[in-house]
């Protein structure tokens, strides 16, 4: 055993060795990218995604969104130049998430940053893109401290202050429930966040929420829930709200119908994926879910993206393709506004976006660098996301 | 007062089963690492690897049409072989070099199939084809399905197997020669390459077992399946006192019960905290495992 420890500890210094060494050439280089880039035969947008890991297809549809609009913009062009986007998988992992912005910034020179979806994701390279002045716009991050960073990050979706409130209001007045439980995935940002805003939107309004924050908690990348999911049932509530990502949501509902449990299920964007019918089977049915988009709103310009994309990838977009679709084109389009191709024109043509009508509904980025927009509640089928109802902000 | 007293009674059932369940998977891989570190001293953190292996053969033999019970034996033979070539190829042109480069080396293969495992199948969980009825069973407020039931007797018979394997057979008998002693061993005229070869492939096929039961009990596989699993299974093994067959099950099933006690009855937020600070409390008073005794019976 004292090998086994000797190489652990050799192990560990050598980890500490590359890091610190990353860190030096970081300081190096970094007044070096703050340096405006005008001069450019194209436009260089940095792209961090979750391309595999957990929750993978999110990466795989917001790069298919970015791509398919892509398509039709560098047709056109912006200001003359067509955008490239240079892709860095964060495999769902925020030191990942850190060190893909560290890279398309130093190595890639990137004009801006698109991504990611994860909040915990984002919230972890935001930092590098704030002190190296390189604009972040996520497409999809809810967590609330995302844009906090500074004013270099921005984000073109809502955040989980209305989401949690539109879920809490579908809970109390459509539903009439009044009896809540919460169970949080305690490694991610996201979760917390939209069960905080839960839980005071929900006992506001004259609910009840009969768990304690750290009891009725699971972590990502668990399989086994019944335990807990017997400690839920002990509690007897008529409703559970469940923030979660698909992976983890899919298999603990299945668990949750299989021990005699049949209240809903209420979750936010972070269900929306075609996984999550495949993982759950027939127990998905009579659940709700918060989200951006849904595919049979049957407004013609999302009806146009819909069978576009249908026709490039084989399959209806979810809710991170339409975001990804969105995100692009109001970066694009900032930077046809900009002045010059400076981080800093960028970042205040971002800022200012007003009114710009997307698919996932029209965008205007407040003073907090938060978009205000409209929500849809889906009601989860084996056949895919029902649409119930619009919520606008 | 009474509806109290009877809830946590029902209550601590539906743990104590779901804590054997989780236990049985742990105690399966365990095996695995004991067996393989008894009889060469090699942490093998590649182990987990041939849980996710053993699950993915799984898959792919009941997607094909496969029934269940052929598919967990070829699940348990592929995993098996893949260990038996890694072996080969990896780990026996430098075990002579020290135990440091064998761990390290390990721990390469253990990221080289969960990347390769995502570029070739991909990352997303791949939902695992329902080949059997998985019922649930309701006994009073006890719930139990269908695959809790295959996943705690079917470890129970491999287990007994392998005890009968180490113990009544020439072959059990040459590897715990070749544990206690190799170059005695070899001078007695043993193939210990052999013997070593089929230590992983038991090791291996165990864990492949476990990962294709697992694969039906939870109904998801993905590349990275194996990481959580592995590094219990090693706790456990570790809990038992390693290179001990019957500590690694006996590691496995308390590791099991802690977890799903704490997650039970106090809060699940620390669940990996209070399984590993109860592991931490064992070794300090028993640094050898659970059963590490002075006289250790290995291989």
């Amino acid at each position: 055993m004292t090998n086994f420890k000797r190489g652990l500890a050799l192990a560990l210094t050598l980890t500490a060795l590359i890091f610190s060494g990353c860190n030096k050439q970081k300081e190096e280089s970094a007044t070096a990218a703050a340096a405006p880039v005008t001069n450019l035969d194209e436009i260089v947008i940095g792209a961090v995604f979750p391309m595999t890991g957990p929750i993978a297809t999110y990466g795989q549809e917001s790069v298919n969104g970015i791509n398919l609009a892509l398509k039709s913009l560098n047709e056109t062009g912006v200001k003359g130049k067509k955008i490239r986007i240079v892709v860095q998988d964060n495999k769902g992992e925020p030191v990942e998430s850190a060190n893909a912005v560290r890279k398309l910034i130093e190595v890639d020179k990137v004009q801006a940053i698109i991504g990611s979806v994860a909040s915990s994701n984002t919230l972890a390279g935001a930092p590098i893109a704030q002190q190296s002045g390189v604009p972040l716009m996520t497409p999809a991050s809810t967590n609330e401290t995302v844009t906090q960073t500074g004013d270099y990050i921005s984000r073109s979706c809502f955040t989980d202050a209305f989401q949690g409130v539109v879920m809490a209001k579908f809970a109390y007045e459509t539903l009439g429930k009044k009896k809540a439980v919460i169970i949080i995935d305690n490694s991610s940002d996201y979760s917390r966040g939209l069960a905080s805003v839960f839980r005071a939107k929900f006992t506001e309004m004259g609910g009840q929420v009969v768990s304690n924050d750290n009891d009725t908690t699971y972590t990502q990348k668990d399989t086994d829930f019944r335990s807990l999911l017997q400690k839920v049932k002990r509690a007897d509530p008529d409703v559970i709200f469940l923030p979660g990502y698909y992976t983890e949501v899919g298999l603990m509902i299945k668990q949750a119908r299989s021990m005699g449990m049949n209240m809903p299920f209420l979750g936010g964007d972070g269900w929306d994926s075609p996984k999550l019918q495949e993982l759950a089977g027939e127990a998905i049915n009579g659940n709700y879910i918060s989200s951006h988009f849904s595919s049979e709103d049957s407004d013609p310009r999302v009806q146009q993206f819909v069978s576009e994309y249908e026709k490039a990838y084989g399959q209806k977009p979810g809710a991170m393709a339409a975001l990804g679709y969105d995100g692009i084109l109001v970066m694009a389009d900032a930077i046809m506004r900009a002045n010059s191709f400076s981080h800093a024109d960028i970042r205040d043509a971002i800022n200012s976006t007003k009114n710009y009508i997307g698919i996932t509904g029209n965008i205007t980025i407040d003073e907090n660098r938060n978009a205000k927009k409209s929500a849809v509640v889906l009601e989860t089928t084996v056949s895919g996301m029902k649409f119930k109802q619009k919520v606008n902000p | 007062m009474d509806s109290h007293v009877s809830y946590f009674f029902w209550d601590l059932l539906n743990y104590l089963i779901n804590g054997l369940t989780q236990g049985s998977i742990y105690a399966l891989v365990a095996l695995g690492y004991t067996m393989v570190f008894g009889i060469i001293k090699l942490i093998n953190f590649a182990h987990g690897e041939f849980f996710m292996i053993g699950a993915f053969i799984g898959y792919y033999c009941i997607l094909s049409g496969m029934p269940f019970a052929l598919a967990m034996p070829v699940a348990m033979i592929g995993s098996g072989i893949v260990a038996v070539i890694i072996e080969r190829i990896v780990y026996r042109p430098i075990r002579h070099a020290g135990r440091i480069p064998a761990l390290i080396t390990a721990l390469g293969i253990s990221l080289f199939f969960q990347y390769a495992g995502q570029m070739i199948i991909g990352a997303d969980p791949k939902a695992f084809p329902s080949s059997i009825e998985n019922k649930t069973y309701q006994l009073g407020e006890v719930y139990f399905s269908t695959s809790q039931i295959l996943i705690v007797t079917s470890s129970l018979i491999l287990m007994l197997f392998l005890y009968w394997l180490v113990n009544f057979t020439k072959m059990g008998k040459a590897m715990r020669a070749t544990s206690y002693n190799m170059k005695a061993a070899e001078l007695m005229g043993i193939d210990t390459n052999k013997i070593i070869s089929f230590t992983f492939f038991v090791g291996a096929a165990f864990a492949g077992a476990a990962g294709v039961l697992v694969g039906l009990h939870y109904g998801t596989v993905d590349p990275m399946m194996g990481m959580i699993p592995g590094l219990k299974a090693f706790v456990a093994a570790v809990l038992g006192g390693i290179g001990i067959i019957p500590g690694a099950v006996l590691g496995g099933l308390v590791l099991g019960v802690a977890e799903n006690l704490v997650v039970g009855f106090w809060m699940a937020t620390y669940r990996d905290a209070i399984a590993f600070t109860i592991l931490i409390i064992i070794l300090l008073f028993k640094p050898s495992g659970l059963l590490g005794v002075n006289r250790r019976e290995k291989v």
